[in-house]
């Protein structure tokens, strides 16, 4: 799983493109298609559709609830849903207990809430290290818990996917949901970061 | 299976490198890779299962070596062979020079969209009653298995706690051999790190896993 030199990335080209010639030759698939798909990860699936998921969990203790109870129709009442998303679970951060991500198989993700994995999260590092250590990898984040604090790490091994709720910044009373979202990044929804510091958003 | 793409608890591999402001693709054959994979799903002659376990079963050499598109893009033509949509000779002239079998199924433009939203949901009707409950100690067995599990070695043999009960589920060990969907109950079981790890873990940590109901045995 390393990055690909240059040399590499043009026999990939190269076999990519004739692959997808011979499908579309045979009629198996619909180029249109493809473009489709793509366009839809590139522009309309991301992870603002997660932040607006905890901006609504910390604005609203009802909706916050339905998320525990039911996650996947919680999230299905506001649009989200579907490929990769198909059973939603959510993971509460609290001064006690930090929730991190990870499938040490492959790369389980929620697609709809997130888009699709960095590349980081479907490497052999972080594969490897987050159930064993999740503390130096959130080192090499440079996230620092107090020792007191529990790691609970979450191996995405079945079509259950999770998302952190990462714990509200104080100095945030009377934030709109819009401003809310402002400071959820992706990696504090896989509980790799956490939410930003409302002193350095622009308002 | 056995394999290297079972990393957890593996060493060696080096930091966690993050791009900041990562685009969702880096080149364009990585947008090929990912949706004419999604596209040549839509035939229906194989499921995600069976897709992950054509990824996994690369030689080890090439799965570490290889990106996470490649790896797709691999695991693609090793489908399209087994299936016999595609044939060596495509792939070695690079164009389609032996006949096209007929599918049934296909995905237009149109359907794109509304296949996204919809998903392929994996609960099933369950058939038999939860053997496990919330709260229930249980041990994960000790297999290994040569066809694809989605319990990882590090979890093998473990003593852990129902934390959580899904429903049934499709069994991904039977459906990627082609076995049919064989659902199971789905727990989410916890396990103490110094249980996986050894008493140098981390006394702090709490590591789960989803497992299928014919992983556990009752502690």
């Amino acid at each position: 799983m390393t990055d690909s030199g240059h040399s590499e990335l043009s026999d990939v080209e190269v076999r990519m493109r004739a692959l997808e010639s011979i499908l579309t030759e045979k009629g198996y698939i619909d180029p249109a298609a493809v473009d489709a798909i793509v366009e839809a990860y590139e522009t309309r699936i991301g992870p603002r559709n997660g932040a607006k998921v905890v901006a609504k969990a910390w604005a609203d203790e009802g909706f916050a609830q339905a998320l525990r109870e039911d996650a996947t129709t919680a999230v299905a009442d506001m649009g989200f849903g579907g490929r990769q998303g198909e059973h939603l679970n959510v993971a509460e951060n609290t001064p006690d207990e930090h929730n991190m991500v990870v499938c040490t198989l492959c790369s389980c993700y929620p697609w709809p809430l997130l888009g699709l994995p960095p590349v980081w999260y479907k490497s052999a590092p972080y594969r490897s290290r987050a159930v064993m250590e999740p503390r130096s990898v959130l080192a090499d984040f440079g996230v620092t818990l107090p020792e007191t604090t529990r790691i609970r790490v979450w191996d995405s091994t079945a079509e259950l996917r999770h998302l952190v709720i990462p714990m509200r910044p104080n100095g945030t009373d009377g934030w709109s949901a819009d401003e809310l979202a402002s400071l959820v990044t992706r990696d504090s929804m896989i509980g790799t970061g956490l939410a930003l510091d409302p002193d350095k958003v622009t308002r | 299976m056995d394999g290297v793409h079972d990393m957890g608890g593996m060493m060696n591999f080096g930091p966690v490198v993050t791009e900041a402001d990562e685009p969702t693709f880096h080149a364009e054959w990585e947008r090929r890779s990912f949706g004419v994979t999604l596209a040549a799903s839509a035939t229906g002659l194989w499921n995600l299962d069976m897709s992950r376990s054509a990824r996994e079963s690369l030689p080890p050499a090439v799965y570490l070596s290889s990106s996470y598109f490649e790896i797709w893009m691999r695991g693609l033509e090793a489908l399209l062979l087994k299936s016999g949509l595609v044939t060596d000779e495509d792939l070695a002239a690079g164009r389609a020079v032996t006949p096209a079998l007929p599918v049934e199924r296909g995905l237009t433009p149109e359907r794109v969209w509304p296949s996204t939203q919809a998903g392929t949901p994996s609960e099933r009707p369950a058939l038999t009653p939860a053997r496990f409950a919330v709260g229930d100690h249980v041990v994960t067995r000790n297999i290994h298995p040569h066809g694809h599990t989605r319990l990882p070695r590090y979890a093998r043999g473990k003593l852990g706690e129902v934390e959580s009960v899904h429903g049934a589920h499709v069994f991904p060990d039977a459906h990627a051999a082609g076995l049919g969907e064989a659902p199971q109950w789905l727990y989410t079981v916890r396990f103490t790190g110094v249980e996986l790890w050894g008493d140098d873990a981390d006394p702090r940590l709490v590591t789960s896993i989803e497992a299928w109901e014919s992983y556990l045995s009752a502690a």
